[in-house]
């Protein structure tokens, strides 16, 4: 897993770098980024966990239909982070079950 | 909101289909799920056949573009980004959910352009990280420069596999085999198969994935030959030390929304599976839907630009807007040469089928 510095076709245009969380630890990306991408260039694989089994499950798509990388970011559940853009200081954390709305609160 | 047309989906289809309909002169609406338009295009850094005229040996990233910026820069057409098509309602609103926000668009026509999904392999262990589809690995890879792995088994050797292979390798990514069951190559244009020869990327035809290793991920697989039946021959198997597995077994159309809407979806296995019924304008049983590109059926980015202009100017004509007849009749034209090319056999019986379902229904 690891950015891809030199390429014979494309450039990479990397933004301004962007620091999130990932389960309380501290993760950087850039600007450009999607929190997928990001976390996988951090190294992470494992985004969530099946409902039933709790088997590991990464992204699998990356373009937003198979909910494979379901996350809880800054709180809310069940985000597809392949498509959703990094932002400064996100908090993203591996769903346990099917994730709560914490309304009542 | 109201809108003329409404465009779902901003791929190669729907920008084209959104550019046609606004030239015609009709208000255009088109909703993307993702923060930028182009569709797979994005990712496409090889470049394209066919349609010698327009865009051969352009890449698809190229394509993206030049589309794009027409798409933006046309005064008809507003744009939503991240925005998603969520729903029909019976007064004729779609649902966009935008950001966490509703909003509903009533338009006189619609425009289905959402594209496909990529099939999954149904193997014990095709679930763990590590698995991927492999479109998303080349989303990764070119969109945001990320590789998502070092050691890669690619399964399907169709004309996405056999990219993919060298596009790995351009990353500096290592890949250790391609493998397919079918005894020889289908899908896959010689150009790119001679360039992974080249690379010295080892090719298994008649070959699958047996076992997938790993209990938190990817940690290898084992491969095999197989026989007539596809069941592994014993003493066949070969151990690779991966850490990923590209999947390209194929793409189905997603016609999620098309179901709600009450478009008539038939079994077409060479189209990718649940396909609508429509007729070479693009119309559907629904009056007020049409569609184009891989959601009605999987082909490719040239094809999918040609239904989008096809749907899109048939949409605005069914409006009253003055189109241009002998266009239409051109792109029909671009199609069928595009789809004569020898290895398409498949994808033509497909076709047929489709084209069979539709004059029985009576669909212009």
């Amino acid at each position: 897993m690891k950015r891809i510095e030199n390429h014979p076709i494309l450039t990479f245009k990397r933004g301004k770098k962007i620091k999130f969380y990932f389960e309380g630890k501290e993760m950087w990306g850039y600007e450009g980024d999607t929190i997928a991408s990001a976390l996988v260039a951090n190294g992470v694989k494992v985004f969530r966990e099946s409902l039933k089994l709790h088997r590991p499950r990464g992204f699998y798509c990356a373009i937003g239909n198979c909910s494979s990388c379901l996350m809880t970011v800054d709180g809310v559940p069940n985000v597809r982070t392949c498509i959703t853009p990094l932002k400064e200081g996100m908090r993203v954390e591996r769903i346990k079950g099917k994730g709560a709305l914490h309304y009542e609160n | 909101m109201k809108t003329d047309v409404l465009v779902i989906g901003g791929g190669p289809a729907g920008m084209n289909a959104a550019i046609e309909a606004a030239r015609a002169g009709a208000s255009v609406t088109l909703v993307e799920r993702q923060a930028h338009l182009g569709g797979q295009l994005v990712k496409q850094t090889h470049k394209f056949f066919g349609w010698a005229e327009k865009g051969a040996g352009t890449r698809g990233i190229q394509l993206a573009e030049e589309w794009s910026k027409a798409v933006e820069e046309h005064e008809n057409i507003t744009v939503m980004l991240s925005s998603e098509a969520i729903g029909l309602y019976d007064d004729g609103a779609w649902m966009i959910e935008k950001e966490g926000k509703l909003i509903p668009i009533y338009p006189k026509k619609v425009v289905i352009a959402v594209g496909a999904q990529e099939k999954t392999l149904p193997i014990e262990n095709a679930d763990i990280p590590g698995v991927y589809g492999a479109g998303a690995i080349q989303t990764m890879m070119h969109v945001y420069g990320v590789l998502p792995g070092e050691k890669y088994l690619i399964v399907g050797a169709g004309n996405i596999g056999v990219i993919l292979a060298y596009q790995l390798a351009q990353a500096g990514a290592e890949v250790k085999a391609v493998v397919d069951v079918l005894p020889k190559l289908g899908g896959a244009y010689w150009v790119h198969v001679t360039k992974i020869r080249r690379m010295g990327i080892p090719l298994y035809m008649k070959h699958t994935v047996i076992e997938i290793k790993g209990t938190k991920w990817v940690e290898g697989a084992t491969i095999a030959e197989i026989d007539e039946k596809f069941q592994p021959i014993p003493g066949t198997e070969k151990e690779l030390d991966v850490d990923t597995i590209a999947i390209s077994i194929g793409l189905s159309p997603l016609t999620d929304l098309m179901y709600q809407a009450g478009v008539e979806l038939i079994w077409i296995p060479e189209l990718g599976g649940l396909v609508p019924v429509h007729s070479e304008n693009m119309r559907t049983n629904k009056p007020e839907i049409y569609v184009a590109g891989d959601a009605s059926g999987i082909e490719e980015a040239t094809t999918a630009a040609l239904e989008g202009k096809i749907a899109g100017a048939v949409a605005a004509k069914d409006l009253g807007f003055d189109v241009n007849d002998e266009a239409i009749e051109e792109w029909k034209k671009e199609l069928s040469q595009l789809r004569d090319a020898p290895l398409l056999e498949r994808l033509r019986q497909g076709l047929h089928k489709l084209h069979e379902a539709a004059k029985e229904r009576g669909l212009q």
